[in-house]
C-alpha cells in the first residue's frame, strides 16, 4: 500500500519534473507522452486502491512516512490517510487530469508554451494528490498552497496577456485571504489540541466540545466554532464561496483545460473536501455548520443569477460552477458531507465536460469566447453538441443523469435539516435550479442553435474538433450520465464512506430519506413530479422562448430592468468595491505610510535628521578647533587646573 | 633635616613655572619646547625624591625611559621645528593654524 | 642647619632663579643656556638623592646631546625675536594667577601634612657598598629588559624620523640608483655604428 501511494503520488511529479527542467530535451511530443503515461499510471493505480478500500473492504490506510521535523510536541509528518473518502478523490482528481492531459493535446496544439503546460497541469495533479490523500494538517496545507501556487502559475499562463495577470494575481491575493483563516484555524488546532494528525485531532474534538476560549477580554467563544470558521474561511478562498469568490470568474483567463481542470473539478473542491474530511470537527459546532449553509446559499442563488447576464461561454459556466459549489457547500452546512462529496464527484466530470465542450467550441471558432457571435453549431459540430447537451442535461438535473441525483439528494437532505438557516439554503437552491436551468439553456440555445450570428469567413472554418479533443469529451460524457445511479445508492444511504465521514446522529438527514428510497428508478419516478424537476423544466422552456422563439426579448427585458441589469453586468458591484476599498485602499495607506512613515519620519527626521544634526553641532564645535597650538595648551592647564581642584577638596574638603 | 616634601614642592616650584613659561611665550615654539623639557625635569624629580625616600628603585627606572622618550620627543619636535621654518619662513605659532577645523 | 639642607637650598635656588629665566629672557639663546643651568641644578640634587647614574645621564645626555641640539637649531633658524615677544607683557598676570593657583594647591597637597617627615620620614641609608649604577643595571636588564628593548628601538626610530625629516636631496648627490642599475639594457649602454673603413 504504501509503495502504491508513494507511485501514485509521485508519478505527477517525475512527469511535472521531466517536461518542466527538460521539456526542450524531450520535445513536445515527449512532453505530452510522458506526462499522459504518468497520470494515466496514477489513475489506474488509483482505480486499484478505490478497489482494494471500497470494494473489497480494506481497513483504511494511514501511516508516516517521513518525519519532516519535531518541534515542541509536534510532531509534522509525511503520511498518507487512505479511506473511501480519499480513494473517491484520488479517482476523480485522476481521471478528470488524465482527460485534460489528453484533451491539452489537442487544445494547446499550437501554443509555444506547450512543456511548460503540461509540467504545471501534472504539477498539479501531485499537488491535489497530496491535499487529498495527506493525513496530517501541515501536509494538508503543503497541497492547499501548492495548488494554490499551480493556480496562479496557469491563470497566467499566458503572462503576455495583461488580463491574465490581473487575474493570476487577483486570484492570488483573494485565496491569500482565505489562506490566513486556514492557516489561523490550523494554528489554533495545534495549540489546543498538542497534534496535527488527523486520527489524534478527531479523536479529542469531542472533548474539546465545551472549551471556550476568551480572544478579546469579555468576549468567550466556544472553541470549536472558532476553529471550523477559521478553516471554512480557507475553504472559502479555494472554493470560491461570497465574498470570496471574485477570483473564480477572472480565473477564465488561463487557458480552457485549466479552468476544467483546476478551477470546476478539482482545485475548488478542495474546500468542500477539507470541509469533509473535517466532519468530526464540523460536527461539533452547529453554529459553524449554520454559517457554513447560509455562505453556501448566498453563493449557491446569487452567483448563479450572475450566470444570466455573462456573454462569454466560459464565464457563463464559471458562475455556473460558483453556483454549484454553494450547491455542496449547503450540503456541508446541512451535514450531508456525503451529498456533497456525491456532488463534487458528479460535477467534476460533467463540469469538466462542459468546460472541455466550450474549450471545442473555442477551438472551432478560432478562440472566439464570445456567444453573441455564435450560433448554430449544432450541425457544424454534431459530437460536441451532443456532449455539451449531456453536461447541461446533468447540470440541471435531468432525471437519470448524474446532476439530478447528488442535487437531489442535496435539496431533499436540506430539507430535511434542522440546522439553523436551513430554510434559506432550501429555497435558495431551489430557486437555484431554475435559474440553473436558465443559464444553462440559454448557452445551449446561443451557441448551438438558432442563427449563426458569425461571419462568413469564421463560418467557413469551423470543423469538428481533432478525436484527441472530441475522445475525452466523450469520455467524460459517460460518467455524467451514469454515475450518479452506480453511487447513489452506496453513497448516500450504503456505508460507501464508512469512518471517514462522521456525522452526529442529531444531524443525520439520511436516515428519513433512506425511509424513502425505493431503489433508483422509483427515485427517478419520484423526482419527475418534485419541485427541482418542474423548475428546471421551467428554465429551459423560459430559455427556449427568449433565445430561439423571441430572441428579440431579452434585450428589452434588460432595458425594462436597467437597475437589476446594471447590478448582475456589475457583478453586484463586488470587485469595484474590493478595487476601490481594498486594494485603493491598501494602496492608499501605503501611499500614506510611505509619504509620512519612510519619506518624512525615517528618511526625513531619523536618517537625513540625524546626519543633519551632527552637521550642525560639528559646525557649532568646530569652531573650538581654531588651530592654535596655545589654545590646545591653556585647555589642558585648564584641565590639569580643575583636576588638582577637586584632588585638594577631596583631600581636604 | 630634608624631607620629601622639599623635593615634591621643587618639583611644583619647577612645574608651575613651566606652566607660567607656556603661558607667556605662547608665541615661540622653541621655548615652549624648552618649558616641556622643563617640566618633565619637574615630574623627574618627583620619581627620584619617591623612589629615594620609598628605596624602590622602580622610580629610577621611569625616569630612565621618560630621559629616552624625551631625548627622542626633542630631536623630532626639533626636526619638524626645521621643517616647518623651511616651509613657513617662521616658527611663530599663530601661523600654524593648518588645523583649523 | 646640616651640609645636605644647605647643599640643598644652593641646587634649589639655583635652580628656580634658572627656570624663571629660561621662562623670561628674550633670548632663545640665553633661554637654552639658563636651561642647561637648571638641568645642572638638578642633577646637583639627584646625587643628594644618591641617583648618582641619572643626575650624570641627565648631564650628559640633555646638557651634551639635548641642549647641544637646541642651540643648534636656534642659531641655525633665523627668527624675528620681536614678534615672537608679542603679548609677553599682557599675558604675564594670567600666567602668574594660574601658576599661582597651581601652586597654592600643589603645595597643599605634596606639603609638609601629607610628606613630611612625620608623614613619611627619612629615608633609609644605603650600606656603604651600594652601587646606584649597578643596581639601577640589574633591574633594568632582568625586570625591565622588553621596556629597555623598547626604549632602544624609540630612539632609533626618532633617529631615523629626524633625519627623514631633515634631509633635503642635493643636486650635488652622486648616489647611484640600484633600480635603474638592475633595468639598464645593452642598447642603452653602446651603440653599434656600422660605417665604410676610412682610407
Amino acid at each position: 500500500m504504501q509503495n502504491l501511494c508513494l507511485f501514485i503520488v509521485l508519478a505527477p511529479l517525475v512527469g511535472a519534473i521531466v517536461t518542466g527542467l527538460f521539456g526542450r530535451d524531450v520535445g513536445r511530443s515527449g512532453a505530452h507522452w510522458i506526462a499522459i503515461v504518468s497520470v494515466g499510471v496514477s489513475f489506474f493505480l488509483s482505480l486499484l486502491v478505490f478497489w482494494q478500500i471500497v470494494i473489497r473492504g480494506d481497513e483504511p490506510y494511514n501511516a508516516n512516512l517521513y518525519t519532516w521535523l519535531e518541534s515542541g510536541g509536534i510532531d509534522l509528518h509525511v503520511g498518507f490517510l487512505i479511506d473511501e473518502l480519499t480513494a473517491t478523490m484520488m479517482v476523480v482528481v485522476t481521471f478528470v487530469s488524465w482527460m485534460v492531459h489528453i484533451y491539452t493535446v489537442g487544445y494547446m496544439h499550437d501554443d509555444p508554451g506547450y512543456q511548460r503546460f503540461f509540467s504545471y497541469i501534472s504539477l498539479f495533479t501531485f499537488s491535489m494528490l497530496m491535499l487529498v490523500m495527506a493525513n496530517n494538517f501541515m501536509q494538508l496545507f503543503f497541497g492547499w498552497e501548492a495548488v494554490g501556487l499551480v493556480s496562479y502559475l496557469l491563470i497566467g499562463f499566458w503572462f503576455k496577456r495583461d488580463t491574465a495577470i490581473y487575474a493570476n494575481l487577483k486570484a492570488f491575493l483573494v485565496n491569500r485571504v482565505g489562506d490566513f483563516g486556514f492557516l489561523l484555524g490550523i494554528a489554533a488546532v495545534a495549540m489546543y489540541f498538542s497534534s496535527m494528525d488527523y486520527v489524534d485531532v478527531f479523536a479529542q474534538a469531542e472533548s474539546m466540545k465545551d472549551v471556550r476560549i476568551s480572544i478579546f477580554a469579555g468576549h468567550e467563544w466556544s472553541l470549536m466554532t472558532l476553529i471550523c470558521i477559521l478553516l471554512f474561511v480557507g475553504a472559502m478562498g479555494k472554493s470560491a464561496q461570497f465574498p470570496l469568490h471574485v477570483w473564480l470568474p477572472d480565473s477564465m483567463e488561463g487557458p480552457t483545460p485549466i479552468s476544467a481542470l483546476i478551477h470546476a473539478a478539482t482545485m475548488v473542491t478542495a474546500g468542500i473536501f477539507m470541509v469533509a474530511r473535517m466532519s468530526p470537527l464540523f460536527e461539533t459546532s452547529t453554529t459553524a455548520l449554520s454559517f457554513v449553509l447560509i455562505i453556501g446559499a448566498i453563493t449557491a442563488f446569487f452567483m448563479g443569477l450572475l450566470g444570466l447576464v455573462q456573454n462569454d461561454i466560459k464565464r457563463v459556466i464559471a458562475y455556473s460552477t460558483l453556483s454549484q459549489l454553494g450547491y455542496m457547500t449547503v450540503a456541508l452546512g446541512a451535514s450531508a458531507y456525503s451529498a456533497a462529496i456525491f456532488h463534487l464527484m458528479t460535477h467534476a466530470f460533467f463540469k469538466a465536460l462542459l468546460f472541455l465542450a466550450a474549450g471545442s467550441v473555442i477551438i472551432g471558432m478560432h478562440h472566439e469566447q464570445d456567444m453573441r457571435r455564435m450560433g448554430g453549431l449544432r450541425k457544424l459540430m454534431p459530437i460536441t453538441w451532443i456532449t455539451c447537451l449531456i453536461g447541461s442535461f446533468a447540470l440541471i438535473g435531468l432525471p437519470g443523469t448524474a446532476g439530478f441525483f447528488s442535487k437531489d439528494a442535496i435539496i431533499e437532505a436540506v430539507k430535511a435539516s434542522h440546522t439553523p438557516g436551513a430554510i434559506i439554503g432550501y429555497y435558495a437552491c431551489l430557486i437555484g435550479v431554475f435559474i440553473t436551468a436558465l443559464y444553462s439553456f440559454r448557452l445551449v440555445f446561443l451557441v448551438f442553435h438558432g442563427e449563426p450570428r458569425m461571419d462568413d469567413e469564421t463560418r467557413s472554418h469551423v470543423h469538428e474538433t481533432p478525436a484527441v479533443v472530441w475522445g475525452p469529451l466523450v469520455a467524460l460524457a459517460i460518467p455524467s450520465v451514469v454515475i450518479g445511479a452506480i453511487a447513489i445508492e452506496p453513497m448516500l444511504f450504503g456505508d460507501f464512506f464508512g469512518r471517514s465521514i462522521f456525522v452526529d446522529p442529531a444531524h443525520d438527514v439520511f436516515a428519513h430519506m433512506h425511509e424513502n428510497y425505493h431503489g433508483i428508478l422509483g427515485f427517478i419516478w419520484h423526482g419527475l413530479f418534485q419541485a427541482p424537476f418542474l423548475l428546471a423544466s421551467g428554465g429551459v422552456f423560459v430559455a427556449w422562448y427568449l433565445y430561439l422563439k423571441r430572441p428579440d426579448l431579452p434585450r428589452r427585458i434588460a432595458e425594462r430592468t436597467t437597475l437589476i441589469h446594471k447590478i448582475l453586468v456589475n457583478k453586484y458591484g463586488l470587485d469595484t468595491f474590493n478595487d476601490w476599498f481594498f486594494a485603493g485602499g491598501t494602496r492608499g495607506v501605503g501611499q500614506a505610510l510611505w509619504r509620512f512613515g519612510d519619506v518624512a519620519l525615517i528618511d526625513g527626521i531619523m536618517v537625513d535628521g540625524s546626519a543633519k544634526m551632527i552637521g550642525w553641532w560639528a559646525g557649532v564645535v568646530r569652531n573650538i578647533q581654531s588651530g592654535y597650538l596655545y589654545h590646545y595648551a591653556f585647555a589642558m592647564i585648564i584641565g590639569l587646573l580643575a583636576l588638582l581642584a577637586i584632588f585638594v577638596h577631596r583631600l581636604f574638603g | 633635616m630634608l624631607s620629601l616634601a622639599h623635593f615634591l614642592l621643587i618639583g611644583a616650584v619647577l612645574f608651575c613655572l613651566s606652566v607660567a613659561g607656556i603661558f607667556i611665550n605662547r608665541k615661540n615654539v622653541i621655548i615652549l619646547l624648552m618649558c616641556v623639557e622643563l617640566m618633565l625635569l619637574a615630574v623627574n624629580m618627583n620619581f627620584i625624591a619617591f623612589s629615594h625616600f620609598n628605596a624602590d628603585i622602580a622610580g629610577q627606572v621611569f625616569v630612565f625611559f621618560i630621559l629616552t622618550v624625551a631625548a627622542a620627543e626633542a630631536a623630532i619636535g626639533l626636526a619638524i621645528l626645521v621643517v616647518l621654518f623651511r616651509s613657513r619662513n617662521s616658527i611663530n605659532v599663530e601661523d600654524l593654524d593648518m588645523m583649523r577645523g | 642647619m646640616s651640609v645636605e639642607a644647605i647643599v640643598f637650598y644652593v641646587f634649589a635656588s639655583a635652580l628656580v632663579f634658572a627656570a624663571s629665566m629660561v621662562i623670561t629672557v628674550r633670548n632663545p639663546v640665553h633661554a637654552a643656556l639658563f636651561l642647561i643651568m637648571a638641568f645642572f641644578a638638578s642633577a646637583g640634587l639627584w646625587i643628594l638623592l644618591e641617583a648618582e647614574f641619572l643626575a650624570i645621564t641627565l648631564v650628559l645626555v640633555y646638557v651634551g646631546a639635548v641642549m647641544v641640539l637646541f642651540l643648534f637649531v636656534v642659531m641655525m633658524l633665523d627668527i624675528n625675536l620681536t614678534v615672537l615677544r608679542e603679548g609677553f607683557a599682557r599675558y604675564l598676570p594670567i600666567a602668574f594667577v594660574v601658576a599661582l593657583g597651581m601652586m597654592v594647591s600643589l603645595g597643599l597637597i605634596v606639603g609638609k601634612d601629607n610628606f613630611g617627615l612625620d608623614a613619611v620620614g627619612p629615608a633609609a641609608k644605603a650600606p656603604a657598598s651600594y652601587s646606584n649604577t649597578e643596581e639601577l643595571g640589574r633591574v633594568l636588564y632582568t625586570d625591565y629588559v622588553f621596556p629597555f628593548e623598547i626604549a632602544a628601538v624609540i630612539l632609533l626610530v626618532a633617529i631615523i624620523a629626524a633625519i627623514a625629516l631633515t634631509l633635503r636631496p642635493t643636486r650635488q648627490t652622486k648616489a647611484p640608483n640600484p633600480d635603474r642599475q638592475v633595468a639598464v639594457k645593452r642598447g642603452d649602454r653602446i651603440r653599434i655604428v656600422k660605417m665604410d673603413s676610412e682610407k
